[in-house]
């Protein structure tokens, strides 16, 4: 019987939430024309959450592609195949691991940010302050942020798979004597636009996904030390599972 | 905007009942609860303009809960809020910020933009709502810091700022629009004797240059005998009295009494509810 109430219970918690970031998003998306106008806010938040991400994004998209480049080879080779390891490598990089991993540790590294200020904001009573001021929070603190990240993430993306790429050849080329012109004929070759669109589209969407729920977490914490610090957790954790149910929704999509 | 020039409007004066409406912020019956408990209880009160009205009590009584409602950030669950003749609950989003154009606060902790120096802090209502040129908004940004005394701050960050310090500057913050109700809490807690001999006299001379309405929050008898026009002492909920700082010092109710001479013996708990000391440490509260 308690069984039952609990669950009850958390459906309905559940579907309340969902509601509320449902309309929290369609705030965000209702203040974007009024955030364009404000440019400096925005690349404020480009900054932030693109430009610091940059070094760990370069970081793992380096070690990845070199990873990849490892593998790859060891695999392609027992068929005699490791000029292929260019085409491989660039086409996972592209249209997977580059908008995933990015989208994962863009949750890590910006979305905590993101929760954390502005959980910390409200918690001492700056976004009220904004309220008391006639400005509204969400228009000023949290769509600069949640457009910031939106722009933010499918550049990082595109950055990763490029290092990536540079990381695979670097292992493929130097280490494994692939033929270099081999490795970069068979990458052109093989390289379609719609692996191309394929990785922007899921980027832009992980983007959107990211950023919300991060400024919505964050607007949204119970406004305590504890409850801030519960806000982040919960962005990291919710963006990495809405990334990978997205990513398959979409992958099957684009099928 | 308006220039700083004193034109002495009769403020003080006890407001006539002939005015339509005298009172700028209306309560009616009004309560609210959070967590589980009824924090305000049928609470009605009513701010005459132009005066300095002061809300005193106990802490945890309710006293920023009251700003909060006065200020619509936050909804009473029974009764009305009125400001400036508008039903607070009836007011859209946009005529509730219209409102509060009208309106300047001043939190307990300040709460200045961390991300901002203490110039733009100042500077920031407006950055958003007028479109001054720069000279002329330094010009207003310097006095207002000039009055709290801190102009030579003007460069700092509210990272380098005292608590004190802070809430001067949110002051100014609060002052930079010229409001028609200006709501205080607590505005000198954390005060050294000579910054709070200036806010008080800074917020009678705002009060009575200006011809705004001010409202304080605080637990400082001797300040609010000083200063207000008309006190309301909360306690547990409701108003347990009200009426000018002198008359409330002779009231001889027990609870009043016991706040205005701060006493710990008499019918305001100093501790928050809870079972019997004896009883718990005794172990038989336990459940
Ligand atoms: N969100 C909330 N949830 C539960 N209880 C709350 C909440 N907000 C306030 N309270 C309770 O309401 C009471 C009044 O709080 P409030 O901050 O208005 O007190 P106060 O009179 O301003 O006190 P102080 O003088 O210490 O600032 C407190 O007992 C507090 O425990
Ligand atoms: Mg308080």
């Amino acid at each position: 019987m308690s069984l039952y109430r609990n669950l009850r219970e958390r459906a309905l918690d559940v579907t309340a939430k969902a509601g509320d970031f449902a309309l929290f998003t369609g705030r965000l998306l209702a203040a974007m024309p009024a955030t364009l106008a404000r440019p400096s806010l925005v690349s404020a938040q480009i900054y932030n959450a693109g430009a610091l991400s940059l070094v760990i994004i370069m970081l793992a998209g380096l070690f990845v592609g070199m990873v990849l480049g490892l593998t790859g080879y060891d695999i392609l080779q027992r068929y005699g195949s490791e000029e292929a390891l260019g085409s491989v490598s660039a086409i996972a990089l592209i249209k997977e691991l580059g908008p995933v991993v990015t989208a994962l540790l863009f949750a890590g590294r910006a979305g905590t940010s993101m929760t954390s200020e502005i959980g910390l904001m409200k918690a001492t009573d700056q976004l009220s302050a904004l309220e008391m001021m006639a400005v509204d929070p969400v228009r000023r603190v949290c769509a600069p942020r949640f457009l910031g990240g939106m722009i933010s993430m499918p550049l990082l993306a595109a950055i990763f798979s490029m290092i990536g790429i540079y990381g695979a050849q670097l292992v493929g080329v130097h280490l494994m004597r692939v033929d270099a012109g081999q490795f970069w004929s068979e990458l052109q070759a093989a390289m379609e636009s719609r692996y191309v669109r394929e990785g922007l589209l899921k980027s832009c969407a992980f983007g959107v996904a990211c950023s919300a729920i991060a400024v919505h977490e964050g607007f949204r914490a119970v406004p305590t030390a504890e409850g801030v610090s519960r806000a982040t957790t919960r962005t990291v954790v919710n963006s990495s599972v809405a990334v990978l149910i997205l990513d398959y929704m979409l992958t099957a999509l684009l099928l | 905007m308006t220039a700083v020039s004193a034109v002495t409007t009769d403020a003080g004066a006890a407001p006539g009942p002939a005015a339509t409406d005298a009172a700028i912020v209306r309560l009616d019956g009004v309560t609210y609860s959070a967590g589980g408990r009824t924090i305000l209880k049928q609470l009605s009160l009513e701010v005459p303009r132009g005066s300095v009205t002061a809300i005193m009590g106990p802490s945890g009584t309710g006293k920023t809960t009251l700003l909060r409602l006065m200020t619509g950030q936050l909804q009473p669950h029974a009764g009305r809020v009125v400001v400036a003749g508008e039903d607070l609950a009836r007011l859209s989003r946009d005529g509730l910020y219209s409102l509060r154009k009208r309106m300047g606060m001043l939190f307990q902790n300040g709460a200045l933009l961390t991300d901002l120096t203490v110039f733009e802090n100042v500077a920031y209502p407006l950055r958003e709502h007028t479109d001054l040129t720069e000279e002329l908004l330094r010009t207003v940004v310097l006095t207002k810091l000039q009055a709290v005394g801190l102009r030579g701050a003007a460069g700092l960050m509210p990272a380098e700022l005292s608590g004190g310090m802070a809430r001067r500057v949110a002051l100014a913050r609060a002052i930079v629009m010229d409001p028609e109700l200006l709501v205080y809490d607590e505005p000198f807690a954390g005060l050294d004797p000579i910054a709070l001999g200036m806010v008080l006299r800074l917020i009678r001379r705002l009060n009575d240059a200006l011809g705004l309405t001010s409202i304080v929050v605080s637990h400082d008898v001797q300040e609010i005998a000083q200063l207000a026009d008309y006190a309301y002492v909360l306690n547990a909920g409701t108003i347990a009295a009200r009426g000018t700082p002198a008359e409330l010092a002779a009231d001889p109710e027990p609870a009043v009494r016991q706040f205005m001479a701060g006493l710990e013996e008499g019918p305001v708990s100093f501790h928050y509810p809870a079972p019997d000391l004896a009883t718990e440490l005794l172990g038989a509260g336990r459940p």
